[in-house]
């Protein structure tokens, strides 16, 4: 098994995540410059967070451009499992391959803390270890991440069990108060309608060891290294 | 033919505009009442191309794969020889 980090010029998340599944997990995983134009050899691909390209045009517009979603497209089509986070989720937001687009926070300021989720499906490659309803603690960092999408497809959301997780108070109720950048009902992270391209606002590599405050991100990773062993 | 587009990328309505919110009230403190503040980003894009009707499809081309996102952003294009 081998896994995919991919690096865009601005990525900065990714050693972070190289060292969560290297270090923490002992999985093969490897870092991939936008160049690289073959992915084949890849059970999975993640793409971290930080600020692709300076966040120009939008965040994730220019890194969704660029010849390596191609080859991203190509592992999604054959069902491998794509995780992209922040920035990562801008970028596939952007490519076309996850639904909707993160605006700028209702707040238009950088939001880097701590928040509760509710996992709400865990029928993807990336959730399965939760239990449905379980509140975890992952943090946030990002100016874009309100989620939008127009009804239609936000109703197709819900309908298929496309939201991964919102956000939630400590007890698992939905407010406007603990939405950190006004996304639509809450949410923080979907997936695709093949279930196996996965958007993440919150950054579970910041959250998969004990010494930095939970270890409910790292169940993420565990989650999709399963789903990769069993397909 | 060289020509000079003007590329304007608003938000759809109904989207937060919160820089256009916040310049609302900045504009409010300094004793201006407006009804309502919009931001847009504005791009120029020179191109040779054989005819206006094709520079402009190009620019749209540009704007759809591209400039704007079209589940959140309008975009209008004004275009003349440079």
């Amino acid at each position: 098994m081998k896994i995919a980090i991919v690096q865009f010029g601005g990525s900065n998340c990714d050693l972070d995540v190289l060292h969560v599944l290297k270090d923490v997990m002992g999985i093969d995983a490897e870092l991939v410059w936008y160049k690289e134009n073959n992915l084949d050899r890849f059970d999975g691909v993640i793409i971290p967070g930080g600020f692709s390209y300076g966040d120009y045009l939008r965040a994730g517009a220019i890194a969704a451009r660029t010849p390596i979603m191609d080859s991203i497209k190509k592992i999604a089509n054959e069902g491998k499992p794509v995780m992209g986070i922040c920035n990562g989720f801008q970028i596939l937001a952007e490519s076309g391959l996850l639904d909707g687009a993160l605006a700028t926070n209702r707040y238009p300021k950088f939001r880097c803390e701590w928040t509760h989720l509710r996992v709400e499906t865990t029928n993807t490659p990336f959730t399965s270890k939760f239990k449905k309803g379980e509140i975890i603690q992952i943090p946030i960092a990002h100016m874009e991440g309100n989620f939008y999408a127009d009804s239609i497809t936000l109703d197709k959301l819900n309908e298929n069990e496309q939201v991964a997780v919102r956000y939630v108070d400590k007890n698992g109720h939905l407010s406007n108060d603990v939405n950190p950048n006004g996304s639509q009902e809450n949410i923080a992270g979907i997936i695709n309608a093949e279930r196996n391209v996965i958007g993440l606002m919150p950054h579970p590599e910041r959250a998969s060891e004990s010494i930095l405050g939970s270890e409910d991100g790292i169940k993420m990773f565990h989650s999709m290294v399963d789903y990769i062993s069993h397909n | 033919m060289l020509y000079h587009a003007e590329v304007t990328i608003e938000l759809k309505s109904g989207m937060l505009d919160p820089e256009g919110t916040t310049i609302k009230r900045a504009l409010e403190h300094l004793g201006y009442q407006t009804k309502k503040v919009s931001t847009a980003k504005k791009y120029t894009i020179q191109l040779d191309s054989n005819s206006a009707d094709i520079a402009r499809q190009k620019v749209d081309e540009m704007c759809q794969k591209i400039i704007a996102n079209p589940i959140i952003h309008n975009y209008t294009i004004e275009l003349r020889e440079a």
